[in-house]
């Protein structure tokens, strides 16, 4: 077993293989994709000297295990989490090497939701329109893990770690996304501008890899009847019949037919990726961001 | 004529919305053509849609938004590109209710749909999958009251005035007239989607299996 490969030992909740995501298909019905929190999977790729854009593991809520079947170095970035090797604790945020065969367990997010855990040449599965991400909305690229799949990794290239270890990311009491207006912020009524503004929200446990989803008060529409299909944005905050707003997230539909009332800024959407269910959101609505 | 109209979409991307689907389409073909020339600056994703353009990934979108306001547009021309032709066994289960709902016997309803001529007007729902304009409104027909849990690939599905192909099976509330064995999406070809944004279509009636 001197493969460079890793079988799954523990799959977890939801464990996808993600990179910086597909680009240049919008046009196709092709989502974006790519791991939640981006400076998470990047900082991980740093630590073991990977390119920014290699593919990584992203978890979701409790983790995952797995075997690689060769010596290699990895690292676990984005939701803090205990990390063991053969079940002895090791860093988190910081490169660790790993004995061929040993089992690598990413444990249960301590705060947040997405951990990310990188390995020294990157997971190599087969790119798909030059992307390795899995895209839940589609079904592009490799589909999430299942216990026993095996997982092909890459050779490490000659990059030394930019990083020798991650600061752990402070506890967000509070998700506060900034929102821009626009495009259809004139569908709404005057006093949906002011709900979406003051609004006490709350993030909802139907959210996942294509929208962040709210618990709050309702935005009323100004303007009634169906809008004609139009392109969807990273970051869009499109108002479906029930009134609540939905952040749009890596896996959104190319085009929807619900209006957008703003759009909130990519830097902002990290910081939501790791906002676990129920923790409260304000949205902070204003042109100069 | 209301020219088209800028709309903001955050911080790197700009909606223009055209007052029909065809002025959509000529932008679409406008920029297309222009970011092959070299003349457009950087642009990440061209997203067309039923009435808009959506420029995603744009260093200034202000900008941008000046430049193409000043931009005399030539209308779409028919004829102008290869037309690809797509086989059609015309054998889905709603093709009865689709016929009466237009008030004509099945057989012409095959008629009227195999002799329009089409257009992608744009793409989404699920990689490959196209929305086809060319009937016209007064062929307009409403989805499904209860979408299907499952259409399969390859049907030939109608909703309002949009005829699509599925390219996998999938849940869809389209009425399906008909059934094609056309491969429309491969990520493998070049390019992946055999129908891309402004591509004309006909479909071609086969005997049924």
């Amino acid at each position: 077993m001197t493969d460079r490969a890793l079988s799954v030992v523990r799959a977890g909740a939801l464990t996808s293989v993600q990179d910086e995501g597909r680009f240049g298909h919008a046009h196709l019905g092709v989502p974006r994709s790519g791991a939640l929190d981006l400076p998470a999977s990047r900082l991980a790729n740093r630590l073991v000297g990977n390119a920014p854009g290699a593919a990584v593991l992203e978890t979701t809520l409790n983790g995952c295990a797995v075997r690689p079947r060769c010596a290699v170095t990895v690292a676990v970035t984005g939701a803090p989490c205990p990390v063991t090797v053969d079940g002895r604790a090791v860093a988190w945020g910081a490169a660790v090497r790993v004995p061929s065969g040993a089992v690598v367990e990413v444990g249960a997010a301590t705060r947040g939701v997405r951990s990310y855990l990188a390995f020294a040449g990157g997971v190599a599965v087969e790119p798909v329109l030059a992307s390795r991400s899995t895209d839940l909305l589609s079904g592009l690229g490799p589909p999430p893990l299942r216990d026993g799949a095996v997982l092909p990794l890459g050779r490490p290239g000659r990059g030394h770690p930019y990083a020798d270890v991650a600061p752990a990311p402070g506890v967000a009491h509070e998700l506060v996304l900034r929102v821009r207006p626009g495009p259809r912020a004139d569908w709404f009524t005057p006093d949906a501008q002011r709900v979406l503004a003051t609004g006490r929200y709350r993030v909802s446990s139907a959210s996942n890899r294509i929208g962040l989803r709210t618990e709050g008060p309702a935005l009323r529409r100004a303007v009634q009847g169906e809008l004609p299909s139009e392109g969807m944005v990273l970051g869009a905050v499109q108002v479906p019949p029930d009134g609540l707003p939905v952040v749009f997230l890596a896996d959104h539909p190319t085009t929807g037919g619900y209006p957008v009332i703003g759009v909130v800024p990519e830097s902002d959407l990290a910081a939501a990726a790791q906002a676990a269910p129920g923790t409260p959101l304000r949205f902070v609505v204003g042109r100069g961001l | 004529m209301s020219g088209p109209r800028v709309l903001p979409v955050g911080d790197h991307a700009l909606l223009v919305e055209l007052e029909s689907g065809e002025a959509a389409g000529a932008l679409h073909a406008e920029l297309v053509r222009r970011r092959a020339a070299g003349t457009l600056p950087p642009v990440r994703e061209i997203v067309p849609a039923a009435r808009t353009v959506l420029l995603d990934g744009v260093d200034d979108p202000p900008a941008l938004a000046a430049r193409l306001l000043t931009w005399d547009i030539p209308p779409l021309k028919a004829g102008a590109q290869e037309t690809v032709e797509i086989p059609v066994r015309y054998d889905g289960p709603d093709l009865a209710e689709v016929a009466a709902r237009w008030g004509v016997p099945e057989q012409e309803a095959v008629r009227i749909h195999s002799s329009a001529g089409f257009r992608v007007a744009f793409c989404g729902f699920a990689p490959g999958f196209a929305y086809l304009t060319g009937l016209g409104e007064r062929y307009a027909v409403p989805r499904r009251a209860t979408p299907r849990t499952a259409v399969p690939a390859g049907s030939v599905a109608l909703a309002g005035a949009y005829t699509g192909v599925y390219p996998r099976s999938s849940p869809g509330g389209w009425q399906l007239i008909g059934s094609t064995d056309v491969t429309l999406w491969d990520p493998h070809r070049e390019p992946a989607a055999l129908l891309t944004p402004g591509t004309r279509v006909r479909f071609v009636p086969q005997a049924p299996r």
